[in-house]
């Protein structure tokens, strides 16, 4: 019962940590970014060789990594997804496309192996209520909940982050007030591939990098994101948190081999019976007049 | 005209957030009647339509057509019913010629049903509605792309779509913005023309003086609320309409 | 003396046969119907004509092709209606899957087999994805993801329907020369269907659809029931090229739901020419052989037709069949000024 308790929090804040890159970019700019998983890998890959190439302590390389990972995302809308506003669909059809090269490219040059892996921030375990706790995971926890008060007060307090909302609920009114979309946009996909990098540096310790997991990352990260609500920081704690339990559960009082049908059933059900998600904003999704 | 009003709102409300759009909306309308709808920006006369048509659903209130209830219905069937409307913004369908997209409402399942039109006949009919509403006979405009049209033309396509659905009510929301002079009187001796012969038209519109030559009843929608209802003379000498358009003297 | 500037000028004439419209041709000669006959005759004629004179491999290939085009086709319609997959293979996994157990399981004869594959792929398909039709489009593209990524990992994790190792053996048709010819009917019958679908009023609220689908609401029609009836015709496409695969290798496992179904005619319809339908085709026929040509690179020709897709998008967003239509209409010669 315990056990179940404390995985469920665990996976639950990873899942969030997933979804977060994603569901900023989409609510501030409108953009579904389906190459967020390539990115998840590709930032581990890069912390990884910095590390065994060059030498650098690993929070050294994370930090690059999170730099070089906001670097792509903002170059890839400037020089690429810019060209493409107007031609329906281009956008989501060129970043899905652009992530399943990535990843099959990082697949094809041999990105498999034990040698492939993050070093953990501190070693050891812990014991809570009678479970041990590798310590890595419990800064996770900690680190997610850290993080997402982080955007949640950014998003409400701060110029820029106010400016990210004005854009997520009217783009027209918010440009007619002097805010540049174009700018917001590639920024919001720079955020977004950081915030992508972020997560793969503190999650990725817990396994290998390989780019399967990136495909895992974007089908979660979109669950988590179409249950919550797209554009709802609080709907996105409460989708990972039902969804994350709702695998423990599965796995601990079933089989955990159904535990893969859990994210397919919580979105089908999501979009069957309440399209913008729980607690998602814009209720009426089907009335765009 | 005795009997059953054709289309009866009643204490229509929506809000969007907490901007109140329209607030407490009753009226009713006859059949055969001409009633226009007017207002100062923002007032809600488009959400107001949206309301009626089933674009926007309503936070409390209802929408009575020929005695049924339509309120919250899907647009499709509230058109169904025989409720055409146009946008003001334009909506039509770029990729397609224009008469092609007067085929469209000609492909609905009410149109089939009063008329059984089958597939050469519709290119037909959609041809012969363009030319009765002003498109050249014998030119190439009805075969251009519709997005390639000027602006009055593509909003008495979109009127041409309107009137294609066969409606009983045809609601017009600032069909003549946009339109030059000549235009307008045009448009407005077809609309009339439709009107003696029995369609009820509601008519949103911002040129007063076009409006008023032709209707016989106006509402008032200010802060969307109605403020006013009669005949256009009348309303006009209305304190509260004036003050409306005009502001008050305080404010001067 | 001044020396005279010789300088050229690139005009490019209209051959003259249309007239009015795009879609209205002029004729006075034989040689102008041959003209306007010959690009559609032709490529017909070489499908029929390619399965007798191929070898072993390449005929192998190109029965591939057609199932690739097929789900190429199936994904324009759904494009045309404004509806964007990236599920394809899922579709293809559905009849796959539907097909093979039958047959694996019950022992049904192929060809019964492939037909309730068809049909159960077909409701599956529409019936999964109806709701997903009332919202906006990105959310249809976000769903038939999800279902192509995530069935396999289902199949995989719960060991279901022969779980990683797949179903085999499965019925193999009786003969290659008459499956390759029944998947080539197949590609002929869909394309020209399909096109002749786009071009009747069907079509026409189709792309209506797509353009506005408020303004064709207002028009009294029911525009989800229309997406519904699109999803269940290429739901119907999808699972037929699945189900054909399925009896054309006697195995079927998680590999159906492999990318290269999903990516694959998504590339071929852009590339080609989204709204076409012989620009999938078209597409299809380019990239498929090359992408077997490939095969020795592995993974990296999928990063290959990534970038192309990227490429087509970019720089010739309407497609090489438009690009190919407009200069077939019209030709370009130098002239001295």
């Amino acid at each position: 019962m315990e056990a179940v308790l404390i995985y469920g929090i665990i996976t639950s804040m990873i899942l969030s940590l997933w979804t977060v890159g994603l569901s900023l970019t989409y609510g501030i700019s409108g953009l579904a970014n389906f190459a967020h998983g390539a990115l998840y890998v590709s930032a581990g890959f890069i912390s990884w060789s910095f590390i065994h190439y060059t030498g650098l302590p690993f929070a050294l390389s994370a930090i690059i990594s999170i730099l070089l990972a906001g670097l792509l995302g903002f170059g890839v809308y400037w020089g690429l997804l810019l060209r493409l506003r107007g031609i329906i669909f281009a956008e989501v059809i060129v970043t899905f496309v652009a992530g399943v090269a990535i990843l099959q490219f990082l697949l094809w040059k041999g990105l498999y192996g034990y040698e492939y892996a993050l070093p953990v921030f501190v070693k050891g375990t812990v014991e809570i209520l009678g479970i041990p706790v590798d310590y890595q995971r419990l800064f996770i926890v900690g680190f997610g909940v850290a993080l997402i008060a982080f955007l949640w007060f950014f998003t409400h307090n701060t110029r820029i982050g106010l400016a990210f909302r004005g854009i997520a609920q009217n783009e027209l009114t918010a440009i007619s007030l002097g805010i540049d979309s174009d700018w917001i946009g590639s920024l919001s996909l720079a955020f977004g591939s950081a915030l992508a990098a972020v997560s793969a540096a503190v999650v990725l310790p817990l396994g290998l990098i390989e780019p399967n997991i990136g495909s895992e990352v974007l089908i979660y990260a979109v669950c988590v994101a179409v249950v919550g609500g797209m554009e709802s920081i609080p709907g996105m704690i409460l989708a990972s948190f039902i969804i994350g339990f709702g695998q423990v559960v599965t796995a601990t009082y079933w089989t955990p081999r159904c535990m893969t049908v859990v994210p397919l059933a919580a979105i089908t059900l999501i979009l069957a019976i309440r399209p913008s998600g729980l607690l998602g904003r814009f209720k009426e999704l089907e009335e765009r007049v | 005209m005795e009997g059953k009003p054709l289309l009866k709102v009643e204490r229509l409300t929506k809000h969007f957030g907490g901007v109140v759009a329209v607030h407490d909306v009753s009226f009713e309308l006859r059949a055969g009647e001409f009633v226009g709808i007017i207002g100062p920006n923002g007032s809600g006369k488009t959400t107001l339509v949206n309301l009626i048509t089933g674009f926007v659903k309503p936070d409390s209130g209802d929408v009575f057509y020929r005695g049924k209830e339509i309120t919250g219905k899907m647009p499709y069937t509230i058109a169904g019913h025989g409720i055409a409307r146009t946008f003001q913004m334009v909506r039509l369908f770029h990729s397609l010629p224009a008469f092609k997209n007067v085929v469209i409402p000609l492909c609905s399942p009410r149109v089939k049903k009063l008329r059984g039109g089958k597939y050469g006949e519709r290119d037909d009919v959609a041809i012969d509605l363009l030319h009765d509403m002003g498109f050249e006979r014998d030119s190439f405009v009805p075969y251009k792309m519709a997005g390639s049209l000027p602006h009055g033309y593509l909003k008495r396509l979109d009127l041409v779509r309107a009137i294609a659905l066969r409606p009983d009510l045809l609601i017009l929301d600032e069909l003549f913005s946009g339109m030059a002079m000549s235009e307008v009187a045009s448009t407005l001796s077809m609309i009339e023309k439709f009107s003696e012969s029995g369609l009820t038209v509601l008519m949103v519109e911002h040129r007063l003086k076009e409006l008023f030559r032709v209707a016989n009843r106006v509402i008032v929608l200010n802060f969307g609320q109605k403020i006013a209802e009669g005949f256009p003379k009348e309303v006009m000498e209305g304190e509260a309409v004036k003050n409306a358009y005009l502001g008050t003297a305080e404010e001067g | 003396m001044a020396e005279e500037k010789i300088t050229y000028r690139r005009e490019r004439i209209d051959r003259g046969i249309k007239a009015r419209a795009d879609t209205i041709f002029v004729i006075s000669s034989y040689r102008d119907i041959l003209y306007l006959l010959l690009p559609r005759v032709l490529p017909v004629v070489a499908l029929l004509v390619l399965p007798l004179i191929l070898p072993y491999y390449w005929s192998k290939v190109f029965t591939h092709t057609c199932m690739i085009a097929l789900l190429a086709l199936s994904w324009d319609l759904l494009a045309s209606i404004g509806l964007v997959s990236f599920g394809q293979a899922a579709l293809f996994g559905a009849g796959a899957y539907i097909s093979g157990a039958l047959n694996h399981y019950f022992h049904l004869p192929y060809g019964l087999a492939i037909l309730i594959g068809i049909f159960g792929g077909a409701t599956l398909g529409s019936l999964l994805l109806s709701p997903v039709v009332r919202l906006k489009g990105v959310y249809f593209a976000i769903f038939t993801l999800i279902l192509s990524l995530l069935s396999p990992r289902i199949i995989e994790s719960t060991d279901i329907l022969g779980g990683s190792h797949g179903l085999a053996p499965i019925a193999l048709f009786g003969s290659d020369l008459v499956a390759t010819y029944v998947a080539v009917g197949a590609v002929l019958v869909c394309l020209f269907g399909f096109r002749r679908l786009i071009d009747e009023d069907y079509g026409a609220v189709m792309r209506a659809i797509r353009d506005d689908d408020r303004a064709v609401m207002s028009a009294g029609i029911n525009i989800y029931w229309r997406k519904i009836q699109a999803l269940f015709i290429a739901s119907a496409v999808g699972s037929f090229a699945g189900a054909f695969t399925t009896h054309h290798f006697g195995f079927v496992g998680m590999t159906v739901f492999s990318l290269d179904y999903s990516i694959l005619p998504l590339a071929s319809a852009v590339l080609g020419g989204a709204g076409t339908f012989a620009g999938a085709l078209t597409g299809a026929m380019i990239l498929v052989p090359l992408s077997e040509s490939l095969r020795a690179v592995g993974g990296l020709r999928i990063v290959c037709y990534c970038i192309i897709l990227i490429a087509a998008v970019v720089y010739l967003p309407e497609g090489i069949f438009h690009y190919i239509a407009r200069k077939y209409h019209q030709f370009e010669r130098v002239v001295k000024v």
